[in-house]
């Protein structure tokens, strides 16, 4: 594929994903790993699931994945295309929603629409919950990592940067091949 | 809002919310802007964040855009969004010409490997997270569609936009009709 085209498909997948990220990025992981593996071959499963692990890691919003498979498909031009895509329509339609909320804030179709899409977003964050596991877990010892760190971000409320931390020295210790 | 921000001043908030926001900026965002700016009243805070959540996009974007707009119009929109996402934009470029180049190396891989399985561990947590209060308190009309959606999108692996589109509406009108009745 060529670069240009590299950088439509990016363009238009992550303009659409924007307009649908209800819940934000961890939303739509499932939308776009199914693209960037399974569609253009962008990347493997592997490279995924380290892309998701760098951008859960550093500073920021952890929409940031988005940023990293831009740039994995058509480096600097790719991320910053992906960025711009995922962040443009939301940003916009959501400074033109702000300006009228106030009118609309108390009224109960405002409400169902937010209570009714909660459910099917949480559908969603548990597919990228199901998609991240399967990408990333390729051996008993990790799985027990995902549930340690489950369970640490679940039962209590020490910064998830430790669990990122802990698993990454086990990894450089060799204790998880 | 107890005084009306300058566009620097968005700017420098929402830079120090993104940088100190490992794993999770909504926390930092809710000190700096509540606690420590006074810039929102808790019930300012709540509100907005309910609308950011009803858009789609990512959250804390939404709330730099409404924040910044509610002060300065758009050039404050741009400003505390270019605070946000700025910095983190160019350490994650960064970062990822490091992964292409050492990426191969084989205590970076393992490194890897471990950050990733605990990454997805995390996005486990916020799952069940979000899912617990919707079970205990309306489970009849959430499960369904928790359910459905998880199946079109996991395990049928179809696209999400049309998934949203067939599930969405569907799952308002329950919800409305649900609330009338009651």
């Amino acid at each position: 594929m060529k670069t240009s085209d590299t950088l439509v498909a990016l363009a238009l997948q992550f303009t659409a994903l924007s307009l649908v990220a209800f819940g934000g990025a961890n939303a739509v992981i499932p939308e776009i790993h199914r693209q960037a593996v399974d569609t253009h071959h962008w990347m493997t499963d592997q490279d995924f699931a380290a892309l998701f692990a760098i951008a859960q890691a550093a500073p920021g919003p952890n929409f940031l994945v988005t940023t990293l498979v831009g740039w994995k498909a058509a480096g600097l031009p790719g991320a910053l295309v992906a960025t711009a895509a995922m962040c443009g329509p939301s940003c916009v339609l959501t400074f033109w929603v702000a300006k009228a909320w106030d009118n609309y804030r108390e009224t109960a179709w405002r409400s169902a629409i937010g209570a009714g899409l909660a459910p099917v977003t949480v559908g969603f964050v548990c597919s990228s919950a199901y998609v991240l596991v399967r990408a990333a877990d390729t051996g008993w010892k990790l799985v027990v990592v995902s549930a340690a760190s489950a369970a640490v971000a679940y039962f209590t409320r020490i910064n998830p940067l430790w669990c990122l931390l802990a698993a990454g020295a086990l990894g450089v210790a060799g204790l998880l091949r | 809002m107890s005084e009306r921000p300058t566009t620097w001043a968005l700017f420098v908030t929402f830079f120090q919310i993104a940088v100190s926001g490992f794993g999770g900026t909504l926390p930092f965002a809710r000190r700096t802007l509540v606690d420590r700016r006074a810039w929102l009243t808790p019930e300012d805070f709540t509100e907005t964040l309910s609308l950011c959540q009803t858009l789609p996009g990512p959250n804390i974007v939404n709330m730099s855009i409404v924040v910044g707009a509610r002060a300065r119009g758009w050039r404050g929109s741009v400003a505390a969004f270019v605070g946000l996402v700025g910095t983190p934009v160019v350490v994650v470029i960064t970062l990822g010409l490091l992964y292409d180049r050492f990426g191969g190396l084989d205590v970076v891989r393992h490194a890897l490997v471990g950050l990733g399985a605990a990454a997805s561990g995390l996005v486990v947590a916020t799952a069940a997270r979000m899912a617990e209060p919707m079970l205990r308190g309306r489970a009849l009309v959430a499960a369904p569609f928790i359910l459905a959606a998880f199946a079109a999108v996991a395990l049928l692996r179809l696209p999400l936009p049309w998934v949203l589109v067939a599930l969405g509406p569907l799952s308002v009108a329950v919800v409305w009709f649900w609330r009338r009745r009651a």
